[in-house]
């Protein structure tokens, strides 16, 4: 992978992802094959929102390498308090570690920083915008569980501000996936995730239902609608409960479906599917440290 | 007003901007920045007849030299605009403009969420593609009007 930054899912080739799921592969089954390959590499985390999964999990990725992490800490208590910019604050940072890994609440942000340092920077969610190590760990975990080709997937939910979604969407299109996509009509594709797949020839359908669809579905990728997006509670309440999972949901669809979701979920996979075969939304989860780790290592790697 | 008439009222310093397609002299003006209030001469033909464009707008601007970055952004509004340079009632420069990759310095991206929008130091900038420009940063679309984007 020839990257200096992973800043979106849209700059990975087919070989890239490939490339990173083997590796990530790799030392899923053999931890200690990572031994100490990032020794001494120091990976400086700078969360300017709050997200303790993906944090950790970048976390564990760079201390199973061998390497280990400085944490920026909450915005609450840093310099951007103070009004520090963001151009600034990496320009600082670059200095303490050898990688960057950045989650800020505005689009465009991890683009930006890349353009004011010479270490990588990893996007780890710019707003709605692009959130590409969740996507490695999804295409792993779809990967293990269907396979890339000639298959197809349902992604529903808020569709429209779901970074996760705008990510995953963009990688699909590099393999033979069929797209369908699940929400109400006010939480669609934006305009410029909708060019994209026009412009890449993607294979795509747009649903306001998933009865129709869920029976061809190999992989049905939940997202959170949340309550902010619609103006009084029962309009949020009749939405969200027409695109929540149950087991009865799952009678309809495919034995092997795999039901995966970002996480965290509230209320939209009923506790009740975690106990079904579908189930995959943790091993997904868990899937985030070795593809960080495979990431990591093709990103810090001097050679 | 004819062609014969604008070429009568001649500048000493400053652009002539030739060839824009009949309609749009009032966007080459709020490209650049000129609404009439700060005193500026200058004078504007609207929909004179023309060989090349059967009609077309001319612009007039007096000790103003349109900058590189307004020059792209032109090329977009007005595709087939000519650009004068008069120095001294000379055209000392006379050149088409010509489509970019990328403009990027005179327009803001239209997404409140872009960091381009946050106070950073760094300047919007838009690929240009056949039907729009998009922000390099936010991944926001232009399609229509795109005057309507000017940094004021
Ligand atoms: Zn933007």
């Amino acid at each position: 992978m020839r990257h200096d930054h992973l800043l979106t899912a849209k700059q990975l080739s087919r070989a890239d992802i490939e490339t990173v799921l083997d590796r990530a592969a790799a030392f899923d089954d053999n931890p200690a094959a990572a031994g100490e390959r990032y020794a001494d590499e120091l990976l400086a985390l700078c969360f300017f929102e709050p997200s303790t999964r993906t944090k950790m999990s970048f976390e564990t990725a760079a201390k199973r390498l061998g390497g280990d992490v400085v944490d920026m800490g909450s915005v609450e208590s840093s310099s951007v308090k103070k009004g520090e910019s963001l151009a600034d604050t990496v320009r600082v940072v670059e200095g303490y570690a050898d990688g960057i890994v950045l989650r800020h609440p505005k689009q465009g942000a991890a683009k930006m920083a890349s353009e004011h340092v010479d270490v990588p920077v990893v996007n780890a969610g710019d707003g709605a915008g692009h959130h590409p190590s969740q996507t490695l760990l999804d295409l792993y975990t779809i990967r293990e569980h269907a396979g890339l080709d000639d298959i197809s997937i349902g992604i529903m939910g808020d569709l429209k501000y779901g970074r996760t979604v705008h990510s995953l969407a963009h990688a699909l299109t590099n393999f033979d996936v069929r797209q369908h996509f699940v929400s109400p009509e006010s939480l669609q594709l934006p305009r410029s995730v909708r060019y994209d797949l026009h412009e890449a020839g993607a294979q795509v359908q747009e649903h306001e239902s998933l009865d129709a669809v869920l029976p061809n579905l190999d992989v049905l990728y939940v997202t959170r609608i949340q309550r902010e997006r619609f103006p009084d509670e029962d309009e949020y309440e009749a939405v969200a409960g027409e695109y929540s999972i149950t087991p009865e949901t799952l009678d309809a669809a495919k034995d092997d479906l795999a039901v995966m979701h970002p996480l965290p979920r509230v209320d939209e996979i009923a506790a009740a599917v975690d106990e079904t075969e579908n189930a995959t939304y943790f091993e997904q989860a868990h899937n985030g440290v070795p593809v960080r780790m495979a990431l990591l290592d093709l990103l810090l790697d001097d050679d | 007003m004819t062609d014969t008439e604008l070429r009568v009222s001649k500048i000493q310093n400053g652009t002539v901007i030739d060839h824009v397609s009949a309609g749009e002299a009032l966007h080459v003006l709020s490209l650049l920045g000129i609404d009439g209030t700060e005193g500026t001469p200058m004078s504007l033909g609207m929909n004179v007849p023309s060989d090349r464009l059967g009609r077309k707008d001319v612009v007039k601007v007096e000790g103003r030299e349109l900058s590189d970055s307004e020059a792209e952004v032109l090329s977009l509004i007005a595709p087939e605009a000519t650009i004068n340079i008069i120095r001294d009632y000379d055209v000392v420069d006379k050149r088409r403009v010509e489509r970019p990759e990328e403009v990027g310095g005179v327009l803001v991206c239209p997404n409140r969420e872009c960091i381009t929008n946050a106070g950073e130091p760094v300047e919007p900038t838009f690929a240009v593609l056949e039907d729009g420009l998009r922000c390099e940063y936010c991944g926001e679309l232009i399609r229509e009007d795109i005057t309507a984007h000017l940094r004021n």
